[in-house]
């Protein structure tokens, strides 16, 4: 296709513009990074802090413990992710279901939405993690193992009423067509309500994720060996906090990837919805 | 012969508000009756609580001899004998345009993937839209969007078929394309209750229009004494303000 010479004359001043901004963006960047480099090391307790928190010699040692600390955390983070979801579709149209047999359900799944969205994980970590084995009725289990089950209890919590939102954000003219198909309650959530719900709830599912992400760090205040815990041991042989940023680095580098696949997924939602314009 | 449907002093209120005043109406097997009247005369609403998407305050709706306003009947199963088109189509976005046209038979009726598969392409291929099988409903113009959803309304090989007012979303030049697929449903002994603004259309389809207002039949007949020599005072009145 030929293109007029008029259109190639806006191109490449739409092609400098691009450069320019480019060039602008990494300055402006440089400049600022150097400030804080800079602003840092004038404040009196720099030297302390340096060789408390960032003794390269110290991160070296403890990283082997910390690395073996973070596996046991992904672990956790992955088993919990697939049960959280799972159980909050389940509580999600529990709490939608219709009829007079179901308001206990349906008490029942709003007073534990209430419950534990409102309480802080923390406290449902020892809740669940000292306070049920301490009923002596379940055989001995790992620590790991209190830790997964008190996020699950507190994130479904969270996740169901996402779910529940998207489903009702699904337009009711859906509900309408499935059911004069002939599709039953069940079908139509299962078939028609559902799918669509999802694909609208993903972008606030991931940033839960990311969320998780990190709270199952919390899962060493029960004792289990994780990134955290194993940062702790480190620490306290060498009174020195560098092992603590290791962690915390670790799940960032564990976080990025899932943080910017939100973003890229979001901003695709809306070019999406925003097809045709460029303001 | 006793009427495929038969509809008994259908009364519906919303919020206190009379839609329907006591509707009487057969309608024969193989018949298409067409229900005019201004907007918020009742025409939906009626076509509504035939297909029990909407309870009847009063009256009896009969299909085929069962009375389907029983409230122990199975509403799930009426359903599935009547066949719905909407005014805004309402396809399923998240599914491709074969997948929302098979749906009622894969999972109500329990067909076969690969039967329903086939049933479906037959459908989209006499509606014309057989290479768009594959495509998700927003690739589609307003007019192959109700195409398909007549076809999915079809797929289940309904007994009677309700046509919302199917063209009333759509743009004029659309129209022509799915009320051709309409008269071609006729031909093939489809019996059908629609309601529309199209009086070209009633007059070239009905066998017997019906005119809605206030909540009560007023007139009906066939198109042609409908339209030329209707002798209600109200009837005339709402034609007349049609031909402006």
């Amino acid at each position: 296709m030929t293109v007029s010479a008029l259109e190639l004359e806006r191109r490449r001043y739409r092609a400098g513009r691009a450069r320019r901004s480019v060039w602008v963006g990494i300055a402006s960047t440089l400049v600022f990074a150097a400030l804080v480099v800079v602003g840092l090391s004038l404040t009196p307790g720099w030297p302390v802090v340096r060789s408390t928190f960032f003794d390269l010699g110290e991160a070296r040692e403890a990283f082997p413990r910390v690395l073996q600390g973070i596996w046991l955390n992904i672990r956790v983070l992955l088993t919990s992710a697939v049960v959280i979801l799972l159980f909050s579709v389940i509580v999600s149209a529990l709490r939608t279901l219709r009829g007079a047999v179901f308001l206990p359900v349906r008490l029942l799944m709003t007073g534990y939405t209430d419950l534990f969205r409102g309480m802080p994980l923390i406290i449902v970590l020892y809740l669940v993690g000292f306070g049920i084995p301490a009923l002596g009725f379940f055989p001995r289990l790992p620590a790991e193992f209190w830790g997964t089950l008190a996020l699950v209890v507190t994130y479904t919590a969270y996740v169901s009423e996402v779910f529940r939102a998207g489903l009702e954000a699904v337009h009711p003219s859906q509900r309408l067509a499935a059911r004069a198909l002939g599709l039953s309650y069940g079908q139509t959530l299962r078939l028609v309500l559902l799918p669509q719900a999802l694909r609208k709830v993903t972008p606030a599912l991931m940033n839960d994720f990311v969320s998780l992400q990190k709270d199952v760090g919390l899962i060493s205040v029960l004792g289990a060996v994780d990134a955290v815990r194993s940062a702790q041991i480190e620490t306290s042989l060498s009174f020195n906090f560098t092992p603590y940023l290791l962690a915390g680095l670790m799940f960032v580098v564990l976080a990025i990837p899932m943080i910017r696949l939100t973003d890229w997924y979001s901003a695709r939602l809306q070019r999406r919805e925003q097809m045709g314009s460029i303001v | 012969m006793s009427p495929l449907l038969r509809l008994e002093g259908i009364r519906k209120s919303f919020a206190g508000q009379e839609v329907l005043r006591g509707v009487d109406l057969d309608v024969a097997e193989h018949e298409v009756v067409v229900l005019v009247g201004a907007s918020g005369s009742g025409k939906s609403t009626l076509l509504r609580c035939i297909n029990l998407l909407e309870q009847i305050d009063d009256g009896r709706i009969v299909l085929a001899g069962d009375d389907i306003s029983d409230p122990r009947v199975d509403a799930d199963r009426v359903r599935s004998r009547i066949g719905v088109v909407f005014q805004h189509y309402n396809l399923f976005p998240h599914l491709r345009v074969i997948d929302n046209v098979t749906l009622a038979a894969r999972h109500v009726h329990k067909m076969g993937k690969t039967d329903a598969a086939g049933r479906g392409l037959r459908l989209l291929t006499r509606i014309g839209l057989a290479d768009k099988a594959r495509e998700y409903p927003d690739r589609l113009s307003g007019g192959q969007q109700q195409r398909v959803a007549i076809a999915r309304a079809l797929a289940t090989d309904p007994a009677l078929l309700l046509l919302d007012e199917i063209t009333s979303a759509l743009d004029p030049e659309l129209v022509g394309e799915v009320l051709d697929l309409v008269r071609s449903l006729k031909e093939q002994g489809a019996t059908i209750v629609m309601a529309t603004h199209e009086m070209a259309f009633a007059r070239d389809v009905a066998d017997r229009v019906v005119f809605l207002d206030g909540g009560v039949i007023v007139e009906q007949g066939a198109p042609d004494e409908f339209f030329d020599h209707p002798r209600e005072e109200r009837t005339r009145r709402f034609l007349a303000r049609l031909a402006h």
